[in-house]
């Protein structure tokens, strides 16, 4: 067994400082003649600002600055910009209204910007913004999903009824044809309920402005500093991205939360210069669960058209996804490019057709959150393929197994090209690990004691390693998709990697070092990870959508590539031989077929004391760049299944086993692997049981604000995932690697709820499937 | 107003004039800047504020400094050895996978070290109840639940 390269569990070496309370998150850093901000939020859902009274506040100890939106607009910055066009049904361009960083003349959600307060000390900025005086005229708010299109009130005025988009996607006409002569159609309506992200570590930000080079400082709690930047700089403060380092240190979790540009921090950056100081916000939890972008928020409706062998004909989608209040970076994208493309799921149904009309409410943006758009699409296919194995009398399994792709590479009817998978592979391990054969006996037992057993399916796949930026750009991407890395390897041999890529949990500092170490031969410990600082990193589009090793771990195997490359013509060189002549394995160059050799190390310190060197036809030093732009996304897939005993007499559901079988191509360290999918499933048994945005449907105040309102899940409300997995590598990368950050939390709200509603006999149970909705479910009460 | 607070973190003596409203958890990170200790709500929900007060777990969001005056207060900056080496507690969650983004892992760590001698061989569940002041958003506690019964059994 490995103990350290690719295939090894290697423990963290990031662990050590976040053990020992070393880890440094942003809240955690206090600069020189620092000053804390607090932001006064609208505490209406939808508000007109008639004017703003700052005198009192003005006067409060402590006070430093106060901006309103009155500043933000006589400074002519722009507004947070939406990364991703999308185009109507009808050829019109999705309605991108404003975004202003400091509401101007309207509130439009509960916790919208109206000001910022800048004091001493963060408890005098809060004292002061509780009495800025804001004179607020009321208005209705549009709060549901399901109705914000035929709501009287309009969020913004240039889309009068609340339409950002009507988007369609797939073949209509053919859609329609094979449900005219489906055998039979199963239908469901389904909502896919919101959530909060909930990373443990708050957002926070620290900016500070520099006047002897006009620079800007910010660190700031987030998953892609450079786009970041990219964002902050050319579309809202007009800066020179020279002049702006954007630094997300240790960041204590993000679930896609933390990749959008939000107003906090841009207008920290905007107000440092001119309080010329250090500018500090650390969000409270409830401004965490007012202001950070929600996820999901869906309404739909799926049907299923199958030939009397339960042979899928055709699947039609319908819609409605929630946008919130305002468009976040990339909310455009995930109702639409990240949700109708995965609606093929693992099978062959020759034919699918999505519409998605995506809608603006006084509520909290909804952009991207663990999964983006596939846990979404997943849920809509697995639990319409179990509702059809019940329509059809088949076994769930058998109706997914005879309807599986079998062949690649495969191009689906939305879009898509699976280039690899073997489905029935980790339906079969997975039936074993669960002991499907022996399930009807379990059951038996289970209902002799009154109690109610349920078996349930999710075969999920989702496109992750976002992805070639021609093929997004074309799809309404406007930003580029590729990851960049540098491996600078130091005179002594030792190596420091500069990625793109950032890790708020994932563990890179240590996956990343394994895959440099072994492809250079050297171990672990001699490999250091650089990421999440504009300062020091070359370039990078940052973590999300499971792209950190198939697409920033590529770019550094290219920049390794590049460093052998090199280090072959200067081991040439001294071994006197030919370039072509020269191998380079397990940390050795040698002459093929001799003896000759010379470490690693040798030539690493020949690069830089280049005194017998071939200084006519290389230069010194031993640094490579590389970009990666992949040729496709990567489709990790599996099988999940669930087993559920209900009592019917509490509604108290126990999750009797919970399997993941998961295909996410080669493994670089399975451990961590593992743990990426534990916490993914726990965050989709959280969605699947007890987690839920709710806002009050009239007022649109948010409801759940706080851990006491908001459920999530604790240690004892998950259980022991069992976990194993299969391997098809990825056929496009060089690791042969897939991702898998959201896998678990894609694959098990479905898994879930088809065990459930299997157990209760019962078509629906909505999420989150509570006690109390369990009960009324068991007990036909409504 | 302010009051004069004087107690023992982590082995040393501290004594600061702080504004009497000051909780525990500022005073240790903002005054002591030990920044070890982490505020995930601030309203006791969460745990990753979690220390030692006389041996005993607190979240120290929950507790005015006052109230530890004259107290000893261990941190998670205090487990490990004066020569690095980690307390097995710590050991155990790294040879386990017990953390990913590490923002819990203070909380948790110090939530688990005190169920040493609280509980005897805790089964999985036992360990579960036990941590349900807790919360972790990034492991799914399996790992977690592994590296306290690994860490509890290297403390005996
Ligand atoms: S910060 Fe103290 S319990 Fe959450
Ligand atoms: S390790 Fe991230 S919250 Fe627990």
């Amino acid at each position: 067994m490995k103990t350290d390269g690719i295939g090894a569990r290697v423990t963290r070496k990031e662990d050590h400082r976040f053990l020992t309370g070393n880890g440094q998150y942003t809240d955690d850093i206090i600069l020189p003649r620092q000053t804390y901000a607090a932001f006064v939020r609208s505490p209406h859902a939808h508000a007109t600002i008639n004017g703003i009274d700052s005198t009192a506040a003005a006067a409060m100890p402590g006070v430093v600055a106060i901006f309103t939106g009155k500043d933000i607009e006589e400074s002519k910055i722009g507004g947070l910009p939406c990364g991703w066009g999308i185009t109507s049904k009808d050829g019109t361009p999705a309605i991108e209204p404003p975004h202003p960083i400091l509401c101007i003349g309207k509130a439009r959600y509960v916790g919208d910007h109206v000001a910022v307060v800048i004091a001493e000390t963060p408890e005098q900025a809060h004292a002061a913004a509780d009495v800025m005086d804001v004179d607020y005229g009321i208005l209705p708010a549009v709060v549901s999903t399901g109705t914000a299109a035929a709501s009287k009130t309009a969020v913004h005025d240039q889309a009068p009824n609340n339409v950002c988009y009507t988007w369609g996607h797939g073949d209509e006409a053919g859609v329609k044809a094979a449900f005219e002569k489906a055998h039979h159609i199963s239908t469901l309506e389904l909502i896919n309920q919101r959530l909060a992200p909930n990373a443990m570590e708050p957002r926070a930000a620290n900016a500070s402005y520099t006047k002897h080079d006009q620079s800007y400082t910010l660190y700031v709690a987030n998953q892609n500093p450079h786009v970041e930047r990219l964002l902050m700089c050319a579309f809202v403060l007009g800066l020179p991205e020279s002049k702006v380092r954007v630094i997300a240190p240790d960041v204590g979790g993000g679930f896609g939360s933390k990749i959008f540009l939000y107003a906090e921090e841009t207008a920290l950056v905007w107000a440092s210069k001119h309080v010329g100081r250090p500018i500090k916000w650390t969000a409270d939890r409830s401004e965490a669960f007012l202001t950070d972008a929600h996820g999901r928020d869906h309404v739909t409706k799926v049907e299923l058209a199958m030939d009397a062998k339960g042979m899928f004909l055709a699947l039609r989608v319908k819609t409605i996804a929630n946008m919130g209040a305002y468009l976040s970076t990339f909310a455009s994208s995930v109702p639409t490019i990240l949700y109708a493309t995965l609606l093929a799921g693992q099978y062959k149904t020759p034919a699918v057709y999505a519409e998605v009309k995506a809608v603006f409410t006084n509520t909290a943006p909804v952009d991207a959150y663990r999964g983006a758009g596939r846990p979404e699409a997943t849920y809509v296919v697995e639990r319409i393929v179990e509702q059809a194995a019940r329509d059809m009398k088949m076994d769930p399994a058998a109706i997914r197994r005879q309807n599986f792709i079998t062949e690649f590479p495969y191009a689906t009817p939305v879009g898509l090209t699976y280039d690899t998978g073997n489905y029935a592979a980790h339906l079969d391990k997975a039936m074993q690990m669960a002991d499907v054969a022996g399930y009807p006996a379990r059951k038996a037992a289970s209902a002799a004691k009154g109690k109610k057993r349920g078996l349930g399916y999710s075969c999920y796949i989702e496109a992750c390693g976002l992805a070639p930026s021609n093929i997004a750009g074309a799809l309404g991407a406007r930003a580029g998709l590729f990851e960049a890395g540098e491996v600078r390897v130091h005179p002594t041999g030792t190596v420091t990697v500069f990625t793109g890529s950032h890790s708020h949990g994932q563990g890179h500092e240590t996956t990343f070092a394994q895959v440099v170490a072994a492809k250079l031969g050297i171990p672990v410990e001699n490999v250091e990870i650089v990421h999440g600082d504009t300062g020091r990193v070359p370039f990078g589009m940052g973590t999300y959508g499971s792209r950190s090793l198939s697409v920033g771990g590529t770019a550094i195997v290219k920049a390794v590539d590049k460093i052998i490359a090199k280090g072959k013509k200067i081991a040439a060189h001294l071994l006197e031989a030919a370039d072509t002549d020269i191998e380079f394995e397990n940390g050795v160059f040698k002459v093929a077929g001799t003896d000759k050799s010379v470490p690693f190390g040798a030539v690493s310190l020949t690069a830089y004391v280049p005194h017998n060197y071939p200084l006519d036809k290389l230069e010194p030093g031993l640094n490579e760049n590389a970009f990666y732009d992949p040729t496709n996304f990567t489709y990790p897939s599996g099988t999940y299944i669930c087993e559920v005993e209900v009592d019917p007499e509490t509604g108290k559901v126990a999750i009797e086993q919970f399997v993941a079988v998961d295909d996410f191509g080669n493994i670089v360290n399975p451990m961590i692997v593992e743990g990426q999918v534990q916490g993914g499933i726990a965050q989709g048994l959280g969605q699947a049981m007890m987690e839920g945005c709710s806002y009050d449907p009239q007022s649109g105040q948010l409801l759940t604000g706080s851990y006491m309102d908001y459920a999530m899940p604790r240690a004892s409300d998950i259980p022991n995932i069992k976990i194993s997995n299969v391997v098809t590598p990825c056929t496009h990368n060089p690791l042969g690697v897939k991702g898998c950050g959201e896998a678990g939390a894609i694959g098990s709200p479905p898994a879930y709820i088809n065990a459930l509603t299997d157990a209760l006999g019962v078509k629906d149970v909505a999420m989150p499937a509570t006690v109390e909705r369990v009960w009324r479910a068991a007990n036909n009460v409504v | 107003m302010s009051m004069n607070i004087t107690m023992k973190v982590n082995g040393k003596s501290v004594s600061a004039a702080v504004p009497v409203s000051t909780t525990l958890v500022e005073f240790i990170r903002e005054h002591l800047r030990l920044t070890g200790t982490h505020v995930g709500c601030n309203t006791s929900q969460c745990g990753a504020c979690t220390v030692h007060v006389n041996g005993r777990a607190v979240k120290s969001c929950n507790m005015l400094v006052a109230q530890a005056h004259g107290a000893d207060v261990m941190t998670i900056e205090g487990l490990a050895a004066a020569n690095g080496d980690m307390h097995p507690m710590q050991a155990a969650f790294k040879e386990h996978h017990g953390l990913q983004c590490g923002f819990c892992t203070p909380g948790m760590v110090m939530s688990a070290c005190e169920l040493k001698g609280k509980v005897m061989n805790p089964s999985d569940e036992e360990i579960r109840a036990c941590l349900d002041g807790n919360i972790c958003r990034c492991t799914g506690y399996q790992n977690i639940v592994t590296s306290v019964k690994a860490g509890l059994a290297a403390m005996s």
